[in-house]
């Protein structure tokens, strides 16, 4: 029965090469990501699972781990809110500078991020120009967990607001004047009409802008002051385990980042599929 | 709702979209906004609306300036051309979202809201389909519901902007006779909007003329198209053929020959003579006529229609005859205005001397435009 369940399987479309494509794909994630995240894993397995348990559940790793998700989540939230207002302001007014204010927003994907970093942190330094601001306060920004959120900040920008504009610009302007002469103000229309139209849009924004503020090492280790079980991040944890030769550490912290990672975006991921379904009707 | 609109001008960055325009239009009637694009009709809708604002003059609703209100408080009910309804939410949220908005204390109970939706769904002939979204639904019942949608709110007046026109023909026409009924059944004040003068015709009390940012005529479909006011509205109105003749002395001529047709008042010079195709008559034993030569004849349903260019000048005619009239079109005919209407030519007060100098006298100061005189 193995051309019944081929026949199935591959069904006849007007789009050719279906059997290419899909090798292809299939080929290429294997190369670019399943196979080094698979010996990641192959090779914490090797650990044992009580080492592998002891070496995770580590209080300085414990601490790296939960500082690095609470930052990124943070950081990604903030994105979320002023993310969605400057593509509002890119998309619905026309003011001098606007091209300029566009092509701004890009910058953190350009910089290199190291150079983010020392920028930043020339900053917020308690000697810097915010830094100095802020001090006489008693506040603290640079070399605290704060300074970690502000990169964080910094380097996902570009996430949220790139993926909201081309929605946001596609908008039907008909339907806004249509829940106007239907008595809805500017606020119901936009938690009731525009909200639920972008819904989708920024959750992709806010899955992209929460992954690559997990991941981000460069910007941050400069601002952090890297304390342990203060403001060190799992990334840089990881780091000072393999300038340790201490490979078994640092598969570790990397698998159970994984394995947090994974499940963080999975459920963003049907939280979006979910919005789609109920928000997304005609689109 | 009386509506009346006094002076109204909008200009979009220093281009005029509307030149002082007045209209009154009175409670329960239903009002056609008709003209080629770019004649300001559906600006005018829009300002009568709210969604935009005069740049001078002011809008009436009874006897309140309603002008300087914004839409949200005028309380209109508008439907889209393209439907606008909110894709993320059900036909019956649509239909209930204005009664939702409202203040905690106009607002009805949500079991209200939800029978009031049902009602209007009946009202719009769609019963049922409470828990559809619009993406499942055809273009007819997308507009139904917006409908529905606009009825709502109970508004004060009901605009449409081209309605049915993204619509296929024969939905747009079931829609059309619908529409005649739903307003029947509620009275509404209800302006639409619409190119399709077919639709304007058949379906408004009465129709307004537009064209260049200015109303040519306000009138009912009868006399819009039986006494048209300006030459713009007998050639954008119906089928019809305009013949370039010249007045004098109460008559009308082409080239150098009297053609029969009186122009009593009308002043000497060059002037445009408006016929439809079934006003005009083949003749045979009638020295004042048309001469023509035929150039085509084609069969169109149930008529036969016989295109013929004027002898001494380049304009064509078209005659519509029954198509059972069995005689032989070719070379030189005769025909006869039975009904037909002389405008003096604004345009060009002095350019046509297809009578030559002679004893004509050619008027130069420019004529008002509204000028004319119906001569049958």
């Amino acid at each position: 029965m193995v051309t019944a369940t081929l026949g199935r399987f591959k069904q006849p479309s007007v789009i050719p090469c279906f059997g290419m494509a899909f090798g292809f794909t299939l080929t290429y994630l294997s190369l670019v990501v399943l196979i080094p995240l698979g010996a990641l894993v192959l090779r914490s397995a090797g650990l044992g699972l009580e080492d592998f348990w002891r070496l995770a559940t580590d209080p300085r790793t414990l601490a790296a781990l939960k500082l690095t998700f609470l930052a990124a989540l943070i950081a990604a939230t903030i994105n979320l809110v002023f993310g969605l207002l400057l593509a509002w302001v890119l998309v619905r007014y026309e003011f001098p500078g606007r091209r300029i204010i566009d092509a701004v927003i890009d910058l953190p994907f350009a910089l290199p991020t190291a150079v983010a970093g020392i920028a930043l942190t020339a900053l917020y330094a308690p000697n810097g120009w915010v830094g100095s601001l802020v001090a006489p306060l008693g506040w603290k920004i640079a070399y605290t967990p704060i300074g970690i959120v502000v990169a964080l900040t910094f380097v996902c920008l570009p996430f949220v607001v790139r993926t909201v504009e081309p929605v946001l610009r596609d908008l039907d302007r008909e339907t806004e004047e249509a829940a106007a002469t239907l008595g809805a103000s500017r606020f119901a229309t936009f938690t009731r009409v525009i909200l639920p139209a972008l819904l989708p849009a920024l959750l992709t924004g806010y899955a992209l802008a929460l992954a690559r503020a997990i991941g981000e090492y460069g910007s941050v280790i400069f601002i952090a002051g890297n304390i342990p079980y203060v403001s060190e991040i799992a990334p840089l944890l990881i780091v000072i385990r393999l300038e340790e030769f201490n490979y078994e550490a640092a598969t570790a912290v990397a698998a159970v980042m994984l394995i947090i990672s994974f499940t963080m975006l999975l459920i963003v991921n049907l939280i979006q599929a979910w919005s789609r379904r109920r928000f997304g009707h005609g689109s | 709702m009386d509506i009346s609109v006094r002076e109204l001008r909008k200009t979009f960055d220093r281009y005029p979209a509307l030149h002082d325009v007045s209209l009154d239009i009175q409670s329960g009637e239903l009002i056609a906004l008709l003209g080629p694009s770019g004649s300001g009709k559906t600006t005018l809708l829009r300002l009568i609306a709210g969604l935009e604002f005069p740049t001078s003059g002011s809008i009436f609703y009874g006897t309140e300036d309603a002008s300087g209100k914004s839409v949200r408080d005028r309380q209109v009910g508008f439907v889209f051309q393209h439907y606008a309804l909110f894709k993320h939410m059900t036909v019956a949220d649509n239909i209930g979202f204005g009664l939702k908005v409202r203040d905690r204390s106009k607002r009805p109970s949500s079991a209200e809201i939800r029978r009031r939706a049902s009602d209007l769904l009946d009202l719009v002939q769609l019963p049922g389909l409470e828990d559809r979204y619009p993406s499942q639904l055809s273009g007819g019942q997308r507009q139904r519901v917006a409908l529905a949608r606009a009825l709502a709110i109970e508004p004060r007046v009901l605009l449409l902007d081209e309605p049915f026109g993204a619509l296929d023909a024969k939905v747009r026409k079931e829609l059309r006779r619908w529409l005649r009924e739903l307003h029947e059944r509620t009275g509404h004040t209800t302006i639409f909007v619409t190119h399709d003068q077919e639709e304007a015709l058949e379906l408004s009390d009465r129709v307004v003329v537009m064209s260049q940012g200015r109303i040519e005529q306000v009138g009912t479909p009868d006399e819009i198209y039986d006494t048209p006011a300006t030459p713009f509205v007998f050639s954008f109105i119906g089928d019809s053929s305009e013949i370039p003749i010249s007045v004098s002395g109460g008559e009308a001529h082409v080239g150098n020959r009297s053609i029969g047709v009186f122009a009593e008042g009308l002043p000497d010079g060059p002037a445009r003579l408006f016929v439809r195709p079934h006003d005009l008559d083949l003749v045979s034993d009638d020295p004042q006529t048309i001469a023509a030569v035929v150039t085509a004849v084609r069969r169109n349903s149930g008529s036969r229609f016989v295109e013929a260019e004027i002898d001494g000048c380049r304009s064509k005619v078209e005659i519509e005859l029954p198509a059972d009239d069995m005689r032989v079109f070719e070379g030189r005919i005769a025909l006869k205005p039975k009904r037909w209407k002389i405008f003096p030519d604004a345009k060009r007060p002095n350019s046509q001397s297809v009578v030559g100098k002679g004893p004509y006298k050619h008027e130069s100061e420019p004529k008002p435009p509204d000028y004319s005189q119906m001569v049958s």
